[in-house]
């Protein structure tokens, strides 16, 4: 709809209101991983300090659940790859039930997170199964599958056939046409789509809360630290750290496929 | 090349699957719809069923036997309470997040362009995919009586407002923290950029001629807005709301940090199914909010959302 005349005034201050309330909180979370405030959030600050970032590395559940945060959307990730791609590489020939398998493929992420999480843990209830590092992957790879699926078909509907059936006709085989001009025309959009996957698993909960056993992940420990807050200078720094976490491979991702957006 | 097309075996395996496209098909489809189809609808197909069981109140046990008295037991006023509360402030969020979406969307599909709306854009994506608990986490500071928001007012000598405003039954509480009114800003902030996006992808399919031949035929700015813009960017309100609304209905992390701790529908699913053991009964709860977004969604195809997704 663009248009070449200025906006009004009111409209920009309107914008910016807006623009201010989704990113003034963060701006909050920075300064408070700062504070010399121990038990409660008193604004102002009432002193700086850098106190709490070396507090929060010597500690040993931090570490734990960190560990377990990175190794369950590492290999969230791989499985959303592997099914993203899958599909998105079937979605892109015709087929009967093509609609309902994008449908499917949405679902996870369009229904509420505690749908998911109960359905996934009375199926696993009612299968004896105890829940483990692999039920909370289990999870997190099936509503990650949709980041995947949506930057590859995207690229493959710009891509075209033509450049596979040229490959095939000048006698490369199969795998030769994957490996030298399929899968370099959707690298950049499986990467993005495998970093907004990670980042979609990193921070997840809701349905984290449902299919995980004893085992808790970063956000979980942050999650009964608001319930029970014993930490609160050690979370602030821990807050901080997540935002730097998920927001990098977002930034990442968004710089991946505007690259060659613009190439086009 | 390093390997010629006939003495490669997986080459020519691929080969033989690029010519068999049916076949190349089945195998792509095979480990995605073994995984969404029967993981995934296996699991919601099993919430399903066990709505149908109930749980026998002296043992405790869960007895898997087909009845409807689980869903009866919805019925009871305190259930049909938690419905109507949840449902009442996923319609609020929804309302507010359209009023507080438009003007932004509208900028960027109408004034801004090059750099600044790819930066723009940027600033509505990246809250929709990060950091949901470090978000909720921040609200948590700004709303406590010692947080910003108290000092912001008492600088300004608001602070009675404030006072004034917590007073007020079902909406207020000791501070904002503990309000039903504070728990209705962090939806809103966690969910607006989900109504965002939709609109202004409504507004961009807008043409520009369309807004032209509308001031040239003698509308006001006003009357175009209301008569032609408003009317095309609908849909893409209505796409919003979907999601405002579904991801409200079914939140609990929310509810149970900020406000005055009466149940949302996600509390009382997680509690059934957690302490109480009362699987049926959760997953019958779990139902609710379906059904209530299979509704809005056949409402909202009515209303062609779905061309604006």
């Amino acid at each position: 709809m663009g248009s070449t005349d200025r906006a009004p005034l009111a409209l920009k201050l309107a914008a910016g209101g807006v623009l201010l309330f989704l990113h003034g909180p963060m701006a909050i979370i920075v300064l408070y991983a700062f504070t010399t405030e121990e038990a409660a959030f008193t604004f102002p600050p009432p002193g700086l300090t850098l106190q709490w970032f070396p507090a929060a590395w010597a500690r040993a559940d931090l570490w734990a659940a960190l560990w377990l945060s990175v190794q369950v959307a590492a290999v969230a990730m791989a499985l959303a790859l592997l099914l993203g791609l899958l599909t998105a590489l079937a979605v892109n020939r015709r087929f009967f039930g093509r609609e309902a398998l994008t449908f499917l493929v949405i679902l996870p992420i369009a229904l509420p997170g505690i749908v998911t999480g109960i359905a996934l843990r009375s199926a696993l209830n009612l299968m004896d199964l105890d829940f483990s590092f692999w039920t909370i992957v289990i999870g997190h790879a099936t509503f990650c599958i949709v980041t995947v699926y949506n930057n590859v078909i995207a690229r493959l509907r710009r891509t075209g056939a033509s450049q596979i059936e040229a490959s095939m006709d000048l006698g490369a085989n199969g795998l030769q046409t994957f490996r030298y001009v399929l899968l370099p025309a959707i690298a950049t959009a499986l990467l993005a789509g495998g970093m907004l996957a990670f980042a979609l698993s990193f921070d997840e909960v809701i349905v984290t809360t449902f299919t995980a056993g004893q085992q808790g992940t970063l956000p979980i420990w942050i999650l009964e630290q608001l319930s029970r807050p014993r930490d609160r200078p050690v979370t602030n720094v821990t807050a901080l750290f997540v935002i730097a976490v998920t927001t990098l491979p977002i930034l990442l991702a968004h710089r991946l496929t505007q690259a060659r957006a613009d190439d086009k | 090349m390093a390997t010629s097309p006939h003495r490669d075996p997986l080459g020519r395996l691929a080969t033989y699957f690029y010519n068999r496209p049916r076949l190349l098909l089945l195998l792509l489809l095979l480990p995605p719809l073994a995984w969404l189809g029967v993981v995934y609808l296996g699991s919601l197909l099993a919430l399903l069923v066990q709505s149908f069981f109930y749980i026998d109140e002296f043992t405790g046990r869960v007895v898997r036997e087909f009845t409807l008295r689980t869903y009866l037991q919805l019925l009871e006023p305190a259930n049909v309470d938690i419905f109507v509360r949840t449902t009442a402030m996923a319609a609020s969020v929804t309302a507010a997040a359209a009023l507080l979406a438009f003007p932004l969307a509208y900028y960027l599909a109408r004034y801004a362009s090059g750099r600044l709306k790819a930066l723009l854009y940027l600033a509505v994506v990246l809250p929709l995919w990060s950091s949901y608990i470090v978000r909720v986490y921040a609200w948590k500071s700004i709303l406590a009586r010692e947080g910003i928001i108290s000092w912001f007012l008492a600088q300004v000598g608001l602070s009675g407002l404030l006072e004034a405003v917590l007073a007020l039954p079902g909406l207020g509480g000791s501070s904002l923290s503990t309000s039903a009114l504070g728990m209705f800003l962090v939806f809103l902030y966690i969910w607006l950029p989900y109504m965002i996006l939709p609109i202004q992808a409504a507004l961009e399919r807008v043409p520009a001629s369309l807004l032209e031949a509308s001031g040239d035929l003698g509308a006001r700015p006003a009357q175009t807005f209301w008569t032609v813009i408003l009317p095309l960017a609908f849909p893409g309100v209505v796409a919003g709301s979907i999601f405002t609304f579904s991801l409200t209905l079914g939140d609990f992390i929310i509810p149970s940090i900020i406000g005055n701790s009466s149940f949302f529908i996600g509390m009382a699913v997680l509690r059934h199914q957690g302490t109480a053991g009362n699987i049926p009964l959760a997953a019958a709860m779990t139902v609710v909010p379906m059904a209530i977004m299979g509704v809005y969604l056949l409402v909202a195809r009515r209303l062609g959302a779905f061309d604006a997704l």
